[in-house]
């Protein structure tokens, strides 16, 4: 049996009819063409589907697509404003927090919520706020890096 | 009729579904995941709790606290009541999984999958807990300890929710939650200890020790606890607690560990859960999470 609902990604809203079975990630991907997002592990180990519903990380492949209806979903896509790259982005850019990439989108949400509830992590809170995403290039180095360039560089902002 | 999903936003609405055979559904962090790791296949019909707005929220009572079904973790982590007067369910509820999982999960849901590994279970246990339970045919109140009845078993009926969780508060107690981890984040209990102490001048006046991972379900050794009360609650006492939780655990082997380092680790984790209560029955500071702060502590 298929429900029709609305899911609203990134400020879009998407009508979709959908099974219970199904997944966030595999909507976001299959549905609505927002490819960020990344099919890792599949059972919510490695973060690579992080996504942010209403705010909160989420692994939308272990989350039910129609319990997201009607809340705000923040995907990897919704980061940047135009060409003009989040500072998370751009900081993962300029301080080698990218290396093969598949981790990178679950990694600037989980830092994207961080950041929002806890504007100036140490670098432990920064390792606890990442820890339900996985790096299997280990460049963790370069991503916690990253995110304390982008916490001053939002903090100067202000 | 299969794959039907519903997600009312009242409690009765809920009941009327689970009484025609759909399963509950909050977080998904156990049902939804265990699907995805081929554990059980999702059931055929849903109901999801997670509108219910009824089900959610910590509240103080005459007696302790009530807390809603589906509060999640985060919500108890970070809750200051918890923190001061029941320290030991903001360690456990602190180091669940990772941010995500403790924003999704719920602490009806940790209940309710009834794993002998929970982390909400031992501190629960140890202050008396009670579940509300309802369905259409009414509503009854299950002590905490009769809840578990084997692993991922519950005394729970198909069409039963749990709605509440009563947690009596212990006047002055101090309490701590510790468990043995290989990492600190995105882990399950190796094996883990809670310890609920009162103290009387110098003495321990009252003791509640719980085990987690270490026998088919959470459960208290009244043997320990007894142990413990009229003993200054000192190292050595600590240390003989910890011996007696570790000869009365059954633990198993499996992939995290085998039965021998999880016995031989019980009176570690034991004899750090009740220092560490004791030291915050004193008013000491131990930071949460417990097992951070008493990491490498003898």
């Amino acid at each position: 049996m298929r429900y029709p609902v609305t899911l609203h990604v990134n400020g879009t809203s998407y009508p979709v009819e959908l099974e219970a079975g199904r997944t966030l990630l595999s909507v976001l991907r299959g549905e609505l063409g927002l490819t960020g997002s990344k099919e890792g592990c599949d059972d919510s180990e490695c973060g690579a589907c992080m996504v942010l519903l209403d705010g909160q990380p989420v692994n939308s492949c272990s989350y039910l697509a129609l319990q997201a209806a009607d809340r705000q979903i923040t995907t990897v896509e919704g980061l940047a404003s135009g060409t003009e790259l989040h500072p998370l982005q751009q900081a993962f850019l300029e301080h080698g927090g990218v290396q093969c990439g598949f981790c990178t989108p679950g990694m600037l949400i989980s830092a994207t919520a961080l950041l929002t509830s806890n504007p100036d992590p140490t670098e432990d809170e920064i390792r606890a706020g990442l820890s339900g995403n996985l790096c299997r290039c280990t460049g963790y180095v370069g991503i916690v890096a990253a995110v304390q360039a982008a916490a001053a560089e939002l903090a100067g902002a202000d | 009729m299969g794959g039907r999903f519903t997600s009312p936003t009242t409690l009765d609405d809920a009941l009327v579904a689970t009484a025609d055979g759909h399963r509950p559904v909050a977080g998904g962090t156990d049902l939804v995941v265990g699907t995805r790791q081929g554990k059980w296949s999702l059931p055929e019909d849903l109901v999801a709790l997670d509108r219910i707005a009824e089900l959610r929220g910590i509240a103080e009572t005459a007696d302790g606290l009530r807390i809603g079904a589906t509060t999640s973790h985060a919500d108890l982590a970070g809750h200051r009541a918890i923190h001061e007067r029941w320290t030991a369910i903001a360690d456990a509820a602190s180091i669940i999984g990772s941010p995500s999982t403790r924003h999704i999960g719920t602490l009806g849901g940790n209940l309710a999958n009834a794993s002998p590994a929970a982390e909400t279970s031992g501190p629960l246990l140890c202050f008396g807990a009670h579940v509300q339970v309802r369905s259409t045919a009414g509503s009854r109140r299950i002590a905490l300890v009769d809840l578990f009845t084997g692993p991922g078993r519950t005394a729970l009926q198909p069409d039963e929710l749990i709605v509440a969780v009563e947690v009596p508060e212990l006047a002055g107690a101090g309490s701590c939650y510790v468990r043995l981890e290989f990492r600190q984040q995105m882990e399950i209990a190796v094996v883990g200890a809670t310890a609920v102490v009162t103290l009387e001048g110098a003495l321990v006046r009252d003791a509640r020790i719980a085990i987690t991972a270490l026998a088919p379900t959470v459960r208290r050794i009244t043997g320990a606890e007894s142990f413990l009360v009229g003993t200054d609650g000192g190292p050595e006492a600590a240390a003989e607690a910890g011996r007696l939780a570790a000869e009365a655990a059954t633990p198993i082997s499996d992939v995290r560990a085998s039965l021998e380092y999880r016995r031989a680790m019980a009176a570690v984790v034991v004899r750090r859960a009740v220092n560490g209560a004791i030291a915050r029955a004193l008013g000491e500071e131990v930071g949460i999470p417990a097992s951070a702060s008493l990491f490498g502590a003898r």
